[in-house]
């Protein structure tokens, strides 16, 4: 386990020096400098500006500076918002997605897991029918529809959720947490139903029956255990998803989160903005995943013998 | 051809008896006929603006009522299906070529260039690809068939696993092996022994991908960072329904009715198609 783990952890460093690497010079590809504004600037207001944020040093020794800033945290000064560094933008926007994210996701586990277990329990009923039904509408209305038309009908036509914000009126952390949990709430369910049958086929539930337990023991003890193994391998690939769908989320509702800020700096060609992020979202997505590995690793006791 | 049933055969015969998946072929070739023929079925030119009627709820003269600037919306709907359409197949074709390339490769020449080519794909699947199909938006500019080729590009990974896999299997079966000892040569050995044999596969997973593709470009159109004007996706136009939805509802509605629909016929279809060349997964 350890073993693999660290290996795991080394592998992701050359990655992600990588993708620091490659994005720092695509962004030197992009054309036009981070300061052509409409009015024109004079050439020695340029100049200076250009030594301030060290644009006039060779872009080897701009790789290096950067990098080497990077190891420290430090990702460099915003070049839309003077005076503010990314690593303050981040640090600002982080807490707010990763509240939105961890809501959304606790939505998604606790309606996912229930709905899928009850319907491989019931298969083929009603109690299966309408939850999948319900999944396949999740999976088919993007974030993006979903978002607007929940805004429409519970804060518009009902009026009984606020329409944007976070964190400033009563409730206006429900809309954006369903939003973003509701797609994978219905991935859950689908592979977790999927999963319980598997496993509830199998010979050691049918001996964990034979032998007197309760049905809930049975489900709970024996069963889910294994048969939520691919819900918690999907967790690790559904954090980037979640991050994707925290763009379009956080842009719904105005939310001042880091994917807001990202989509902003898409838009205003804040590059130092768009390679901090870049970089910092690449880390964390590689973290999530190992970490989600390893959980369906340490579930699954086959795959912990061989460790 | 003789008369026996092949797989293919086998596979018609129980996509047509799948109700689910004959109901979501028929909802996608009216919609391809829909996108095909738009200038001639449209009411209206998509750019045609009557600005004095502005927006107008559904009525006789248009169908689905107009936008903001008079536009009629049923028009729009129709020829943003050509541009949604063509991203999600032609996106898909490159995903395609790139995985299915890829695999084959993979598969056939095992070893080390196995382990190092599915090791690519593993360190690239834990890449937040999204992210940088907006950074390569932003750089290049919002390019139609850049858009293309960054979804393409990002979504051959699964294509190239299945692949693999499958090719792996076929690689140690007799027919492979005479027709190595035959020296047939590799690029003939791919096309004429490998490709046919993994086609079901590959066109399972093809027709499950569309509708992913989809609703990246449509997920990019929203942020302003896929589809420009004066082209329409489905996707621009529900940014643009979000944008006018408190007084104009419909102009959200209708735009996301028809892309949750299509999503779901290409999503019935494509299940339905997996059950059919693989009965075994039925159970799912």
């Amino acid at each position: 386990m350890l073993n693999i783990f660290i290996r795991r952890l080394l592998l992701a460093i050359p990655v992600l020096l990588a993708v620091a690497s490659l994005t720092f010079f695509l962004i030197k590809l992009a054309p036009g400098g981070p300061f052509d504004a409409d009015k024109a600037v004079s050439p020695q207001v340029l100049k200076n500006l250009n030594e301030a944020y060290n644009l006039d040093a060779s872009e080897w020794e701009q790789y290096v500076d950067y990098m080497s800033g990077i190891l420290r945290g430090d990702f460099g000064p915003s070049f839309r918002f003077p005076g503010r560094s990314v690593s303050e933008m981040i640090a600002t926007g982080l807490p707010v997605t990763f509240e939105l994210a961890f809501y959304a996701i606790l939505i998604a586990l606790l309606i996912g897991v229930s709905s899928g277990v009850l319907a491989a329990l019931k298969r083929n009923t009603y109690l299966d029918f309408i939850p999948m039904a319900i999944a396949m509408i999740g999976i088919c209305v993007p974030t993006f529809l979903m978002g607007p038309l929940l805004v429409l009908i519970f804060g518009i036509n009902l009026e009984v959720l606020p329409v944007s914000g976070w964190g400033q009126l009563p409730g206006d952390k429900i809309l954006p947490s369903i939003t973003l949990g509701f797609a994978y709430a219905a991935y859950i369910a689908r592979l977790s139903r999927g999963g319980m049958l598997e496993v509830l086929n199998q010979d050691f539930i049918r001996t964990a029956r034979a032998k007197g337990l309760t049905e809930r023991n049975v489900v709970i003890k024996h069963a889910m255990q294994g048969g939520l193994i691919p819900v918690v391998s999907f967790l690790g690939p559904a954090i980037a998803g979640l991050l994707a769908g925290s763009f379009v989320v956080e842009t719904i509702f105005q939310i001042p989160g880091l994917g807001r800020f990202y989509v902003e700096a898409a838009f205003n060609r804040d590059y130092t903005m768009i390679l901090g992020t870049t970089i910092f979202f690449s880390a964390m997505i590689v973290f999530f995943n190992l970490l989600s590995d390893l959980a369906a690793m340490w579930l699954n006791p086959r795959s912990r013998d061989i460790s | 051809m003789s008369n026996s049933s092949t797989l293919w055969s086998d596979a018609i015969y129980r996509l047509t008896r799948n109700k689910a998946a004959m109901f979501g072929a028929f909802i996608l070739l009216i919609l391809i006929a829909c996108a095909a023929l738009a200038p001639w079925i449209a009411p209206y030119s998509y750019s045609f603006q009557d600005l004095e009627l502005g927006a107008s709820p559904p009525s006789a003269a248009h169908i689905l009522g107009t936008d903001v600037l008079g536009r009629d919306l049923l028009s729009r709907i129709l020829y943003g299906a050509r541009i949604s359409l063509l991203v999600g197949f032609v996106a898909t074709g490159v995903a395609l070529v790139i995985g299915v390339s890829w695999g084959i490769i993979a598969g056939y020449a095992g070893g080390k260039v196995d382990s190092i080519m599915m090791r690519i794909v593993d360190v690239l699947y834990g890449l937040p690809f999204i992210i940088f199909i907006i950074l390569l938006m932003v750089i290049f500019g919002r390019n139609l068939w850049l858009l293309f080729g960054a979804i393409g590009a990002v979504e051959w990974l699964t294509m190239a696993r299945i692949v693999r896999g499958q090719v792996m299997g076929l690689k140690n079966q007799e027919f492979v092996m005479a027709a190595k000892a035959m020296g047939v040569s590799n690029f003939s050995m791919f096309r004429k022994h490998l490709l046919p044999n993994i086609l079901g596969p590959i066109a399972v997973y093809a027709t499950l991908t569309i509708p992913q593709v989809m609703l990246l470009e449509g997920f990019l159109s929203f942020l302003g960072l896929g589809i420009q004007p004066p082209m329409s996706s489905w996707g621009t136009l529900i940014k643009d329904g979000v944008e006018s939805m408190e007084e104009y509802s419909w102009l959200l509605i209708y735009p996301g009715i028809t892309f949750t629909i299509t999503l779901f016929a290409l999503n019935f279809f494509g299940d339905g198609l997996r059950d059919a060349l693989d009965p075994k997964t039925t159970d799912n």
